[in-house]
C-alpha cells in the first residue's frame, strides 16, 4: 500500500487553483481575440473576396467529377457537391479551410495561447503532485477525474494547436476547463487517499486514461460541431443574401472544414472509446466475473459508442452529412457528459466510485 | 462503414428482371415487393436508423432496476409502485436487454448488417481481382492533378516514361496496369488500399462474431454464488452452491470437480485518511485449492481484481462479512446448535443483521434475530451501534423467540429472515426480560428455562461468484479483430492514380498525373507530393521542374 503524502496533496490543490486562475486570464484573452480588432476582420474580408472569386466556381466543378462508375465516393461527404460550403473558402469566411496558421498574426490569440500553456504547466504540476501524493494514478474519484480530465482536455487542445489553428475554440475549451476545476474544488473536493480494492488494478491506468483522452477529443469535436451548426446557418443565410451574423463567425472556418476536421477527431475518439469498452470489459471480467452485465455505466458507455458509430455511418449516408451528423456528434458528447456527471453520482451501479 | 458507395451502387444496380409479359406481372409484383423490402432493410439509412434506435432502446435499462442485475431492486420497485410497476413490467422494462423489442432491434440491425456486408464483400472481391479502372479522358478534373515535362535531352520516350511511372507506383504499393502502349498517349492506371474495405468488412463480420460468442456464453455458461466461512470447503457440485443460475443448455456434468477451502480472510481498513477513514483498502483471501478431489492442495490468494481460475471457471471475490460463532442449548440442556452464523452487513461499519434458526431445539424450537456490531458503543438514547468496521468490541444484540419455526412444512424459507408469525417472543427491548447483549465468551440464559445462547468467537466469511462463460475468449478475439478492421478502414486510404504521357512535337515528353481518393482521405495532397518527388528522382529532373501546377482544382479537405 503506498504512503499517502498529504503535503503534496495540498500543493496539488494550490496548483489547481493557480491553474484555474491562469486559465481565466487566458479565457479573457481568447474572448478578446474573438471580439477582436476590426482591422484583422477587414483584411480577412479582402482576402476572402479575392480567393472566393478565384476558387469557388472551380471547386463546385471538381466535386461532382470522377472518372469511375462509382462516382459517389470521391473523398467527400456524400452530398458535398450540392452543399453551399463545398469549397475550401466559404463565402465571407476566413482564408484557410485547412485551419493552418495564417500569416497575419493575432496578438490577443498568441497571448491567450501562451497563458493557456502556462496554465497547463501549472495544471500538470498539480496532477503530478496529486499522483505522487497518493502514490498512484490520479484518477480514482470524481475530484481526480475532473482535475485530470480537464488537464487531458487542455493537453489535447494544445497538441491539436501544434498542427492546426483551432484558437477559435479557445474560449470554449478554457471556459469548460475552468468550470471543471471549480466544480472539482467546490463540489467534489476529496483529499488524497487510497483506492478502494475494486480500483486496485493496472486496468485502472489503461481503461480510465483512454476513456479520459477519448472524452477530451469528443470535447473538441463537440465545440467544432456546435460551431459548424452556427456556421452552416450563417452560410445558408449569406447564400440567400441575408445578413452576415454573428460577425465573429467570420474568424471561424467554413462549416465543411469544421465537419471534416471534427470527423477526423471523432474517428480517433471512436477508436479510443472502442478500446475503453474492450478494456473495461476485460477489467470487468477480472473484477466482477463477467465481461458485460449492463451495469448503468456499461449501458451508457455502450450508448455513447453506438451514437458515435451512428455518427460515422451518417457521414456516409446521403441526407445525413453536415448538420445531422453534427447533431449526432453533439448528442454523443452530451451522453459523455451525462455518463460522467449524472450516472457517476446518481445512478447506483458497480461503477460508483465518485468518492463522495 | 466509411463509405456508401457499394450500398448505393447496390441500390441502383441495373439488374431488374426485364419481363414484358403481362401474365407474369402479379408474381413479379410479390417478388418485386420482397426485393424492395430487402433493399430497404439493407440500406444505409435503415442501418443508421436501427443503430440510433438501439442507442435509445438501451437507455431505459439504466433508468429502471433490471432483474438480471438486481432482482431484489425490481421486487422492491414493484412493491413501492404497484400500478406503474405492473405497466412497466408488461413492457419488459425490468429486463430490457432480453426484451422482445430490444432483441428485435439488434436482430434487425444484424440482418441489415449481413445484407450490407455480403454484397459489399462480393463487390470487393471482384474489385480486387479486376484491373484498375480505365484512365479518365481529362485527368485535370481529378482532385489532385500535376504535370511534368521531361526535356528531350533526357531521352525518355513516352512509353518509357509510363513504364517508369508504373515501376515507381508498383514499388509504392500500387497495383498497376499499363495500357494504350501502342498509342500516342500511353497511360498507367494504379490503385492501392484494398485493405480499407477489407478492414471495413472484417469489422462488421467481427461484430457478428461477438454476438454469436455472447450467445454461446448465455447458452452453455453458468454462474453461482457461495458463501464460504473461514475453515469451510466448497466443492464444485450443484449441491455446493447457495444460488445457481445455469445457461439455457448448461449440462451439470461439465462442472469441474475442484475444491476450495478458505483458510483465512484479511481485511485492511484505511487508518490514514480523515475523509475516507475506515474505508476498506484491501481484501485478501488465503485459499487452499484442489483441481480435483484426490489432487494435492495448493495455496492461492484470492483478491478483488485477482480471481482464481480453474480452467474456464473463475472464482471472484464479491462480498464479505462476519460470522459470529454461537452455541445454543435448548430447554432440555442439549446443545441444539453450535457454529458460525453468517451475518449480513448493511453499512460501511459492518452493522450486520443476524438470524439464527434452531430447529433442533426441544421441547420448543428457538429463533433469534438482531444485530452483530463489530465495534459496539452506546449513543445518548442507550441504543448500541457500531463505530468501526474492525472487531474492536464485538457484540451480539438479539431478540429471541420460541415456537414452531415452520421449517418442517416443506415450504422453502429465506435463511436470513425469521418468520415470527407462529412464534412467541422471549427477549426484546420492550419485554421485561430485555434484549440479549453478548460479548465474546459470554453466555445468556433464556427466560422460562428455554435454554441458553453463548457467543464463542468470531470468524469472517467471503461471498464468491463462481462463473464459467464459454465463448468469452471468442468475444475478446472478435473484439480485437473488429478493432483491427476499424483501424484499417479508418486509416488506410484507397487511392487511384493515373499517369498519362505523350510526346510534344518539339521532342519533350509530357507527363500528367491525377489522383483520386475513395472515401475520406485528407492525405491525398501529401501522396501527390510524394509521387512528385519520386518521379522527379526517377527522371532526374531539377527539383523545380515538377513544381505543382498552380491551376489545379481546389483541394477539398
Amino acid at each position: 500500500m503506498p504512503v499517502i503524502n498529504q503535503t503534496l496533496g495540498q500543493y496539488s490543490e494550490l496548483f489547481m487553483l493557480l491553474a484555474a486562475g491562469t486559465y481565466t486570464v487566458a479565457f479573457i484573452a481568447f474572448a478578446w481575440d474573438l471580439a477582436k480588432s476590426s482591422k484583422t476582420l477587414q483584411s480577412v474580408d479582402r482576402k476572402a473576396a479575392e480567393t472566393a472569386a478565384a476558387k469557388f466556381p472551380v471547386a463546385i466543378g471538381a466535386a461532382g467529377m470522377s472518372p469511375n462508375p462509382t462516382a459517389a465516393d470521391d473523398g467527400r461527404p456524400a452530398d458535398a457537391a450540392v452543399r453551399p460550403s463545398s469549397s475550401n473558402v466559404a463565402v465571407g469566411g476566413t482564408a484557410d479551410g485547412d485551419m493552418r496558421y495564417a500569416v497575419n498574426q493575432r496578438v490577443p490569440a498568441r497571448v491567450a495561447v501562451a497563458l493557456t500553456v502556462l496554465g497547463a504547466v501549472i495544471h500538470g504540476a498539480g496532477v503530478i503532485t496529486r499522483a505522487f501524493g497518493a502514490g498512484r494514478v490520479p484518477w480514482g474519484n470524481m475530484y481526480e477525474f475532473l482535475t485530470t480530465g480537464a488537464f487531458a482536455v487542455i493537453a489535447v487542445f494544445l497538441l491539436a494547436l501544434l498542427r492546426r489553428d483551432l484558437r477559435f475554440l479557445g474560449t470554449f475549451i478554457t471556459g469548460l476547463v475552468i468550470i471543471m476545476l471549480v466544480a472539482a474544488s467546490v463540489a467534489y473536493w476529496t483529499p488524497v487517499g487510497h483506492l478502494v480494492p475494486a480500483l486496485q488494478s493496472y486496468w485502472l491506468i489503461i481503461h480510465v486514461s483512454i476513456a479520459v483522452l477519448s472524452s477530451a477529443l469528443f470535447t473538441l469535436t463537440f465545440a467544432m460541431s456546435a460551431l459548424q451548426l452556427v456556421q452552416a446557418r450563417r452560410e445558408k443565410a449569406l447564400a440567400s443574401g441575408g445578413p452576415d451574423k454573428p460577425a465573429f463567425m467570420r474568424l471561424i472556418p467554413s462549416a465543411l472544414s469544421l465537419e471534416n476536421l471534427s470527423y477526423r477527431f471523432n474517428a480517433i475518439g471512436f477508436l479510443g472509446w472502442t478500446f475503453t469498452l474492450i478494456f473495461g470489459a476485460i477489467w470487468a471480467e477480472k473484477a466482477w466475473g463477467r465481461f458485460w452485465g449492463w451495469d448503468t455505466k456499461e449501458v451508457w458507455t455502450f450508448v455513447i459508442w453506438v451514437v458515435y458509430a451512428g455518427y460515422l455511418h451518417a457521414r456516409a449516408t446521403r441526407g445525413w452529412t453536415g448538420t445531422r451528423a453534427a447533431w449526432l456528434s453533439i448528442v454523443g458528447y452530451l451522453c459523455v457528459v451525462f455518463n460522467f456527471t449524472i450516472v457517476n453520482q446518481f445512478f447506483n451501479g458497480l461503477h460508483s466510485y465518485s468518492g463522495l | 462503414m466509411a463509405e456508401s458507395s457499394t450500398m448505393t451502387a447496390h441500390q441502383t444496380k441495373p439488374g431488374q428482371p426485364k419481363s414484358s409479359t403481362p401474365v407474369a406481372e402479379p408474381a413479379l409484383g410479390v417478388k418485386g415487393m420482397l426485393r424492395w423490402a430487402w433493399r430497404q432493410a439493407t440500406s444505409m439509412r435503415t442501418a443508421l436508423f436501427l443503430l440510433l434506435l438501439l442507442a435509445v432502446a438501451a437507455v431505459p435499462g439504466s433508468l429502471f432496476p433490471q432483474r438480471p442485475v438486481n432482482a431484489a431492486a425490481v421486487t422492491r420497485y414493484l412493491k413501492d409502485n404497484p400500478d406503474t410497476g405492473r405497466f412497466l413490467d408488461s413492457l419488459q422494462l425490468f429486463d430490457v436487454y432480453a426484451s422482445a423489442w430490444f432483441s428485435a432491434i439488434y436482430l434487425l440491425l444484424f440482418i441489415s448488417l449481413i445484407g450490407c456486408v455480403v454484397p459489399r464483400a462480393r463487390a470487393h472481391y471482384k474489385a480486387m481481382r479486376s484491373r484498375p479502372p480505365r484512365t479518365p479522358r481529362r485527368l485535370s478534373r481529378l482532385p489532385e492533378y500535376e504535370t511534368m515535362v521531361l526535356p528531350s535531352a533526357a531521352g525518355v520516350s513516352a512509353l518509357q516514361a509510363v513504364t517508369d511511372a508504373a515501376a515507381v507506383l508498383k514499388k509504392r504499393g500500387y497495383r498497376v496496369d499499363v495500357r494504350d502502349t501502342d498509342e500516342a498517349m500511353p497511360s498507367v492506371g494504379a490503385e492501392r488500399g484494398f485493405l480499407k474495405e477489407a478492414g471495413n468488412l472484417v469489422f462488421h463480420v467481427s461484430l457478428i462474431g461477438v454476438l454469436v460468442c455472447v450467445g454461446i456464453g448465455g447458452l452453455f455458461g453458468y454462474r453461482g454464488q457461495k458463501i464460504l466461512i473461514e475453515g469451510e470447503t466448497f466443492v464444485n457440485t450443484l449441491v455446493g452452491y447457495d444460488a445457481f443460475t445455469p445457461g439455457t443448455n448448461f449440462d451439470p456434468a461439465t462442472l469441474d470437480p475442484f475444491a476450495v477451502t478458505l483458510d483465512q480472510f484479511d481485511v485492511r481498513f484505511d487508518r490514514e485518511s480523515t475523509r475516507q477513514f475506515g474505508q476498506p483498502i484491501d481484501f485478501t483471501a488465503a485459499l487452499t485449492t484442489k483441481e480435483e478431489p484426490g489432487a494435492a492442495g495448493r495455496q492461492q490468494i484470492l483478491k478483488v481484481n485477482e480471481p482464481v481460475y480453474f480452467g474456464e471457471t473463475g472464482i471472484f471475490l464479491v462480498g464479505n462479512g462476519y460470522a459470529p460463532i454461537v452455541t445454543v442449548k435448548d430447554g432440555n440442556g442439549q446443545t441444539a446448535f453450535s457454529g458460525p452464523v453468517v451475518s449480513v452487513p448493511s453499512d460501511g461499519v459492518f452493522t450486520s443483521s443476524m438470524t439464527i434458526k434452531v430447529p433442533d431445539a426441544g421441547p420448543d424450537q428457538l429463533g433469534f434475530v438482531g444485530f452483530f456490531l463489530p465495534s459496539a458503543i452506546k449513543n445518548d438514547q442507550g441504543v448500541s451501534y457500531s463505530f468501526d468496521p474492525d472487531p474492536l468490541n464485538p457484540q451480539l444484540n438479539l431478540n429471541s423467540y420460541y415456537g414452531d419455526l415452520g421449517l418442517d412444512s416443506g415450504q422453502p424459507q429465506n435463511v436470513y429472515v425469521l418468520d415470527v408469525k407462529n412464534l412467541t417472543q422471549l427477549n426484546g427491548r420492550d419485554l421485561p426480560a430485555g434484549g440479549i447483549t453478548l460479548g465474546p465468551g459470554a453466555t445468556y440464559t433464556l427466560p422460562e428455562g428455554k435454554g441458553s445462547i453463548s457467543f464463542d468467537g468470531l470468524k469472517r466469511y467471503i461471498g464468491v461468484d463462481i462463473r464459467a462463460t464459454p465463448g468469452q475468449g471468442g468475444v475478446l478475439v472478435f473484439s480485437l479483430l473488429a478493432v483491427a478492421g476499424l483501424v484499417a478502414s479508418l486509416y488506410i486510404s484507397r487511392r487511384r492514380v493515373w499517369v498519362r504521357t505523350g510526346t510534344h512535337p518539339d521532342g519533350r515528353t509530357m507527363v500528367e498525373y491525377g489522383l483520386l481518393a475513395r472515401g475520406e482521405d485528407h492525405r491525398l495532397a501529401g501522396e501527390t507530393e510524394a509521387l512528385r518527388e519520386l518521379f522527379t528522382k526517377q527522371w532526374q529532373l531539377p527539383a523545380t521542374a515538377g513544381a505543382p501546377n498552380t491551376a489545379q482544382p481546389a483541394k477539398d479537405r
